[in-house]
C-alpha cells in the first residue's frame, strides 16, 4: 500500500516555517560571531607564555570538542540552574552555541596563526611594531584568508547544529516543525520539509561565501 | 519520589555506554562499506556516476543529522516498514556515515598524485589491479587520520538518539537526571564518559596526521 503524501495540510504553517528559517540563521549567526570572539582570545591564550592559560584554553577545547553537542546543551540549560544561573531555553541555546563554536573556531584561527612563517614576525619587530600591531596588521589578515573556507564551514555547521537545541524546546526551524507535528500529525512530510529547507539554507550559505572567497580573499591574479 | 544519587545511579548512567559502542561501531561497519562504494562511485570515470555519489553526500552534509534520523524514524512506517528504534537509529546513523566517510575517502583517494594512476595505466593494468595495488595503498595511509576523526563525530552523533527516545549514554543521564534532580551531577558525569571514550580517539588522529605531515 502507497503512502499518500500530503503537503497540502502544511500549507496554513508556511509563514511559520518561514520563520523558523530566520530563527535559524539569527542563531547560527549569534554562534558564529560570539564564537569568533572567544575563538580568537583562546586562541591567543593557546600561545601565551603562562602556561596556566595555555591549560585552560586547551582544557576547553578538548573538553568541548570531545562530548556531544547534546549535553552540552543539557548541561547548561537543566545542569546549569543547580549553580544558580537560569537561562530562558533561547538563551541557552545561544550560549550552547557560541560556547560550541568557540572550541572549534579556536582550532581553525590557531592553525592559521600557526600557517604564518616566523619571519613575518621577526620582520615586523624589526620594524618596530608592537606585538599588537605585529598581530593586527601581519598576522590576522594572512591567517584570516588561510582560515576563512574553514570558518565559513563553521558557519554551515554550525547552521545545522542549531537544530539540537530543539530539544530544550528553544525556537527555532526544528522546534517549529515539531509543533507542527502536533497540530497536523503529517510528521513525515514535515520533516521532510524541514529537511529540504536545512538544505536549501546550507546551499544558499555556502554559495554566498564562495563569493565573498573570490571577491575579498583570493590573491589578485594578473 | 526523588532517588538519591549514589553509586547505582552512576553505573546506570554508566551501562548505557553499551548501546553507544555498540552504535557507533553498527554505524562505523556499515557506513564504512557503504562509504567504500560511495567514494569509488564518487571518483568514477563516468560523469553521470560521479554527480550521482556528489549529491549523495551533499544531501547529508548539507542537512542535520537529527533531520536524518527524524526522516528515517518516521519516513520507513510510512512505507509500511516497521521498525524498532535501534534498527531506525542504526540505519540513519549508517546511511550518515557512509556520506561523510564517503567523501573523506574520495579525498584520500584523489590526493594520490595523478602521475602514479598514468604509470598503473601505461604499466597495463586495469581499473581493478589499479585500485588495488596503486592507489588503496596510499589511500588508506593518508585517510587514517580524518577517519579517526569522523568516529569521533560519529560517537557524539549517536547521542541524538536520545531524542527519539533510544536509550543509550545521553538518554540514560537524562532518566537519572529527571529521578534523582540532580541534572548537573548527571550530564557532568556524561560528559566525562564521552570525553574518556573521544578523547584517546581525537588524540591517536592528530598524531597519525602529524606523523603523516612529517613523511611527506
Amino acid at each position: 500500500m502507497a503512502y499518500q503524501f500530503n503537503f497540502a495540510a502544511l500549507e496554513p504553517y508556511w509563514t511559520q516555517f518561514a520563520r523558523g528559517c530566520w530563527l535559524t540563521v539569527l542563531l547560527a549567526t549569534l554562534a558564529i560571531t560570539i564564537g569568533l570572539v572567544i575563538g580568537i582570545v583562546v586562541a591567543l591564550a593557546r600561545r601565551s607564555q603562562i602556561r596556566a592559560l595555555d591549560l585552560a584554553a586547551v582544557s576547553y577545547i578538548e573538553l568541548i570538542r570531545n562530548t556531544p553537542f547534546l549535553v552540552q546543551v543539557f548541561f547548561i540549560y537543566f545542569g546549569l540552574p543547580a549553580l544558580g544561573l537560569s537561562f530562558s531555553p533561547w538563551s541557552a541555546a545561544v550560549l550552547a552555541l557560541s560556547v560550541n563554536c568557540g572550541a572549534f573556531a579556536a582550532e581553525v584561527i590557531r592553525g592559521g596563526i600557526d600557517a604564518i612563517p616566523k619571519g613575518q614576525y621577526e620582520a615586523g619587530r624589526a620594524l618596530g611594531l608592537k606585538p599588537l600591531q605585529i598581530f593586527r596588521y601581519i598576522v590576522l589578515k594572512p591567517a584570516l584568508r588561510i582560515i576563512y573556507p574553514a570558518l565559513s564551514g563553521q558557519f554551515i555547521l554550525a547552521l545545522l547544529t542549531t537544530s539540537i537545541v530543539s530539544s530544550i524546546s528553544a525556537e527555532e526551524l526544528t522546534a517549529i516543525a515539531q509543533s507542527v507535528d502536533t497540530l497536523t500529525f503529517r510528521s513525515f512530510e514535515i520533516y521532510i520539509v524541514a529537511t529540504i529547507l536545512y538544505l536549501t539554507l546550507a546551499m544558499l550559505f555556502a554559495t554566498i561565501f564562495k563569493a565573498i572567497d573570490r571577491a575579498y580573499f583570493s590573491y589578485p591574479v594578473r | 519520589m526523588i532517588r538519591q544519587f549514589g553509586l547505582n545511579e552512576a553505573l546506570f548512567i554508566l551501562s548505557g555506554i553499551q548501546a553507544t559502542i555498540a552504535l557507533s561501531l553498527i554505524a562505523f561497519a556499515g557506513g564504512g562499506l557503504f562509504g567504500f562504494v560511495v567514494a569509488l562511485l564518487r571518483t568514477a570515470e563516468n560523469k553521470a556516476v560521479r554527480r550521482l555519489a556528489a549529491a549523495y553526500i551533499d544531501f547529508f552534509q548539507g542537512t542535520p543529522l537529527l533531520m536524518q534520523l527524524f526522516l528515517v524514524f518516521y519516513g520507513l512506517p510510512a512505507f509500511g516498514v516497521q521498525v524498532n528504534q535501534w534498527v531506525a537509529v542504526a540505519i540513519g546513523l549508517t546511511l550518515h556515515a557512509s556520506a561523510f566517510l564517503g567523501e573523506i575517502w574520495r579525498g584520500s583517494i584523489q590526493a594520490v598524485p595523478l602521475g602514479q594512476t598514468e604509470a598503473a595505466r601505461a604499466l597495463g593494468l586495469h581499473y581493478k589491479d589499479r585500485l588495488v595495488s596503486v592507489i588503496l595503498p596510499q589511500a588508506v595511509r593518508l585517510s587514517i587520520a580524518p577517519t579517526v576523526g569522523f568516529l569521533v563525530q560519529l560517537i557524539k552523533g549517536t547521542s541524538l538518539a536520545a531524542i527519539i527516545g533510544f536509550v543509550e549514554l545521553s538518554r540514560s543521564a537524562q532518566i537519572v537526571a529527571s529521578t534523582t534532580y540532580k541534572p548537573l551531577l548527571a550530564y557532568g558525569l556524561v560528559a566525562i564518559f564521552y570525553f574518556v571514550l573521544c578523547f584517546p580517539l581525537s588524540r591517536l588522529s592528530a598524531m597519525a596526521e602529524r606523523r603523516l605531515s612529517v613523511s611527506r
